[in-house]
């Protein structure tokens, strides 16, 4: 089974290598996948209005913590997803991780 | 016997044995109910089967099949079934097998309701569903909300463990203690929820729960602790409440004690500090057992609360405290203890304040924090017994 777990922050970390400890968990057989986001004031929004998409610059939801980046991993279940949340969330200072459970999944490239 | 009883004795541990071997919640407690429907039905002609539980799980597990064959839209889960069935006979499948034995799963099943993914209240709702065999109806009675509202989070929290795959396990060792934990402090909150409350009788159910876990987990000194508390605390339900009103522990007639269950509590307690270290529920226990005791030892109790209160950081145990300290050295040494409590919104803070205030004669305060618990009452009884003081304050 695979989860995403969603990694948010508040820190504009600058660009640079992933911190070791976080390196470590990223090279383990389990993780399938990972993408680290550029912060929220790169981001552009599209959404529906007035029969048109409509463009916004900004984050969708405006909030003080926002997506740093995600990571999938294969585990047997919620707690052993968890396991592996815990382990990341340790070497954060602060934030937060949201770990979901994935419907369906496909990844290209890498 | 009473189909009623039938249920209530094999519920859950039908049900868990089904979540075992069909692996999701739902269909285990639909398949569950089809079973007692259908026992409902022919055990009154046909008479109790020898082996009940083979019986109702073997039903259950049947159905869920037919089911699940008929419907193909659970693919993956036919799938899964598909194996169970293919190593037995078609005949055998369809006919209860009362000669099966199944494993006794509601270990693993306690577990899973009391994860700690879950909600409080969502974990409270489901063990009450799941393990107590309570209906959405009851327990959103217990809980004064709306049974659409209770339904929808029985739900929601089903389908969590199914997408989320919240293992249906009992947990390593190394996380057994915080999850057992979890799990006991559900049963707690069910049983002070009975205790103040007395809609459904939650008290029972919570005592029920309690045994349960203590024939399930016998090496585990908190799981007897917390039977031993339950008890002991029960004991003197007769005694509460005369003609609608609250009684106060020394105003009870003591002869309306259940003194067999004193000594099964006590006798709990014990065997809890034999198995190893004093946990929280052992000292609450042990605190609960001294109250029983005429006259209170005021210093051990405050003494065990000073103990309770380092293990858990709690205000309410800090609130316990302040009225032993008040007993051994005065009402103005209980209120030095309230003063730097942050526990007003609690409505036993305020009315605990207003009793040692009065006693100290200072009245108008009294009056004042009367007024307060008032407001925070959550029952008539209470709100009647507040207003006497109230009233007799006010008076003299």
């Amino acid at each position: 089974m695979q989860y995403a777990l969603l990694a948010y922050g508040s820190l504009r970390t600058q660009a640079g290598p992933v911190e070791a400890a976080i390196a470590d968990v990223l090279a383990r057989p389990c993780v399938t996948g990972w993408a680290r986001l550029h912060a929220d004031e790169s981001a552009t929004t599209v959404r529906n209005g007035e029969g048109r998409t409509l463009l916004t610059d900004g984050p969708f939801i405006e909030t003080k913590e926002f997506l740093a980046g995600l990571i999938v991993v294969e585990a047997d279940n919620l707690d052993a997803a968890l396991a592996i949340a815990q382990e990341l969330q340790e070497t954060r200072t602060s934030g937060a991780i949201e770990v979901r459970p994935i419907r369906e999944a496909l990844f290209h490239g890498a | 016997m009473a189909l009623d009883g039938v249920f209530r004795e094999h519920w859950a541990r039908v049900l868990a044995t089904l979540v075992g071997i069909l692996g999701d919640i739902e269909l285990a407690e639909d398949a569950a109910q089809e079973a007692f429907a259908i026992a409902a039905e022919r055990w009154p002609r046909d008479g109790e089967p020898d082996n009940p539980v083979g019986w109702l799980v073997s039903t259950a597990r049947n159905r869920a099949i037919d089911h699940l064959r008929r419907q193909r839209v659970l693919a993956e889960k036919t799938k899964l079934l598909a194996r169970e069935f293919s190593a037995e006979s078609e005949a055998a499948v369809y006919e209860p097998d009362e000669s099966a034995t199944f494993p006794d799963e509601r270990l693993e099943l306690i577990f899973t309701c009391c994860h700690p993914a879950l909600a409080l209240e969502a974990q409270v709702a489901l063990t009450l569903r799941t393990l107590g065999g309570l209906t959405t109806e009851e327990i959103a009675l217990a809980f004064l909300v709306p049974a659409d509202t209770m339904s929808k989070r029985l739900t929601r929290a089903k389908h969590k463990i199914r997408d989320a795959r919240i293992p249906f396990a009992v947990p390593p060792d190394h996380q057994l203690p915080d999850r057992l934990a979890a799990v006991l402090a559900v049963v707690y909150l069910v049983f002070n929820h009975g205790w103040g409350a007395g809609r459904v009788d939650l008290a029972a159910e919570a005592i029920r729960l309690g045994r349960a876990l203590a024939e399930l987990m016998p090496d585990e000194g908190e799981v007897f602790a917390l039977l031993a508390l339950m008890l002991l605390h029960d004991a003197r339900r007769e005694a509460r409440i005369r003609d609608g009103e609250i009684v106060l522990l020394d105003d009870q007639d003591r002869a309306l004690w259940d003194g067999q269950q004193i000594s099964e509590g006590r006798e709990l307690l014990q065997q809890a500090i034999t198995r190893g270290e004093t946990g929280p529920y052992a000292v609450q226990a042990a605190i609960a057992d001294l109250h029983l005791q005429q006259p209170r030892d005021w210093r051990q109790i405050a003494a065990l609360y000073d103990a309770l209160s380092i293990q858990t950081g709690s205000p309410v145990v800090e609130l316990n405290r302040a009225i032993a300290v008040a007993e051994l050295d005065g009402p103005e040494a209980g209120l030095a203890i309230l003063d730097g409590l942050e526990l007003g919104h609690y409505r036993y803070f305020h009315s605990a304040r207003a009793e040692l205030l009065r006693r100290a004669g200072r009245d108008h305060e009294a009056r004042h924090a009367y007024r307060r618990a008032l407001e925070l009452a959550q029952t008539d009884a209470e709100r009647r017994s507040l207003n006497d003081q109230l009233t007799q304050l006010s008076c003299g």
